[in-house]
């Protein structure tokens, strides 16, 4: 047994960045690309699809602000690589906008509410609400309700009152209050 | 004509914006280690391709994984991706118990009424795990096998009285939770062998349960959590109890004293301040960043306190 046994397990068999296909249909439009395995799924969005709506905060999960939509539902795209999304169906903020260029009512409601400052968690915070939005499941508008919601997003901006309101405007405007 | 300082001052604007509109010239913008990845059809190839490469992992959900090799603490050589295995993906009632398929999302298990109906801790303890969009996609086997010390779901495999199915070359094996979990993200789990599956055996009828857990931030990993089963008598009189525990120990763990305690009681205010106090014999974590040690007492038998209280509650005597 070699005494670098430990080490030599953990060399990969190529020493270049392994590439894969991936095909996968963002905001509607099917693409198909050669990515490195290891991109992940928020630099692929932004740096090879260049759709930098979607932003990257920390990079391990806590933040929420690279969250999009994976088949219908929220998800890291920090925390997934490219690779794993192929054939699956994404979301990014700039799905939201209507086609004639208005906003939607989660967007409309940010903006009637002040529901955000700086603007850095938005996109997250607004694709998970999405998901919650379509999922068709109850949604709870109690303030905790709507806390519990949002708890995996982080805003340091706001102090959340303002994101709370929008959330519950956004309901109005949508007819799920 | 501008002036030389001016030129070169231009040059390095222009060059400053020429890569912040072309990011990927010359720049390496990866954070994990370089790794092999590798698309698993079935359970079997899944595990021939572990044993074929060395210093493999098993990617299911990623949740844990991946933040582990953006921090570069974890470098397998190859990333064998079983989420694409359908045979993986199902929540079976086998024998009155849930079994969990290794592709199984937690979102999926919380939601998974034929799961709530047999053991409803799962579904509650869930809750807890992370926030929506990490239950999404990570699954409940793969939380298992991270083995994080203060993590939910192995509590309550342990709590129910669960196990494991482990495949290796050599065929299954099945790991009782009791000796699955052996140190904070350790696990008795060979290299060679993947965790198939994950049974929660059904709570006895008309037990009691509760589940409370004590955390900085909603979502974060427990500071201590505690979740119980009791069974009561005719008399009202506790028949049998089980306690477990997280975060509070390099493993989970059950509270064996606390339970002995239990059996036979009324469950008197007295009797359930007693079996806080000892409850508090079980932390060993030592101090750290969350919690001090002593601190971690306290909350235990706080917990428990709550979760005895919470369980006989619901129990259905006889």
């Amino acid at each position: 047994m070699s005494r670098h046994e430990h080490l030599e397990r953990s060399i990969p068999s190529t020493s270049s960045d392994p590439t894969a296909e991936v095909t996968v249909t963002i905001n509607g439009v099917t693409l198909t690309r050669q990515v490195s395995t290891r991109m992940l799924l928020s630099d692929f969005i932004r740096h090879g699809l260049r759709l930098t709506g979607t932003h990257v905060g920390c990079e391990h999960g806590v933040c929420g602000a690279c969250t999009i939509m994976i088949d219908g539902r929220a998800a890291r795209s920090c925390l997934t690589f490219a690779v794993q999304a192929d054939g699956a169906e994404i979301r990014t903020i700039e799905s939201e906008e209507k086609d004639d260029g208005t906003l939607s009512a989660l967007q409309q409601a940010f903006q009637e509410c002040h529901g955000l400052q700086c603007g850095y968690c938005t996109p997250g915070m607004i694709m998970n609400i999405r998901s919650h939005f379509d999922s068709g499941e109850e949604l709870d508008l109690s303030d905790d309700g709507i806390r519990e919601l949002i708890s995996g997003n982080l805003c340091r901006c706001t102090g959340y009152a303002n994101i709370v309101k929008a959330v519950r405007r956004a309901a109005e405007l949508t007819g799920r209050a | 004509m501008a002036a030389a300082g001016d030129e070169l001052r231009m040059w390095r604007n222009f060059q400053r914006r020429a890569r912040f509109f072309r990011p990927d010239v010359g720049e390496c913008r990866v954070k994990p280690p370089l790794f092999d990845y590798l698309v698993a059809r079935s359970s079997d190839e899944a595990i021939r391709l572990l044993s074929d490469n060395p210093g493999a992992m098993i990617l299911a959900g990623g949740q844990s994984l991946i933040p582990a090799m953006n921090f570069r603490l974890a470098s397998p050589s190859a990333l064998i991706d079983i989420s694409r295995i359908a045979a993986l993906k199902s929540i079976d009632i086998v024998d009155g118990n849930v079994r969990v398929g290794a592709a199984v999302k937690h979102r999926d298990l919380e939601q998974s009424d034929a799961a709530f109906a047999v053991n409803p801790l799962m579904r509650t303890a869930l809750h807890y795990v992370a926030h929506v969009p990490i239950r999404n996609r990570g699954t409940t086997v793969g939380s298992l096998c991270h083995a994080d010390a203060a993590a939910e779901m192995p509590m309550i495999l342990l709590l129910s009285d669960g196990w494991v199915m482990a495949e290796g070359p050599n065929g299954q094996r099945k790991i009782p939770a009791a000796e699955f979990f052996e140190f904070h993200m350790t696990t008795t789990r060979e290299a060679d062998e993947m965790i198939v599956s994950a049974t929660f055996p059904a709570l006895p009828s008309g037990a009691g349960y509760a589940f409370a857990e004590f955390a900085r931030r909603k979502g974060d990993y427990a500071v201590a959590a505690v979740g119980a089963i009791l069974e009561c008598d005719l008399d009202g009189r506790v028949a049998a109890a089980r306690l477990a525990a997280c975060g509070i120990a390099s493993r989970p763990i059950r509270l064996f004293d606390v339970e002995a305690s239990l059996v036979g009681a009324n469950l008197s205010d007295a009797e359930i301040d007693a079996a806080g106090e000892l409850a508090k014999e079980a932390v060993t974590a030592p101090d750290d960043a969350n919690a001090t040690t002593a601190y971690r007492q306290h909350l235990l038998a706080s917990l428990t306190r709550r979760v005895i209280r919470e369980a006989s509650e619901k129990v259905r005597k006889g």
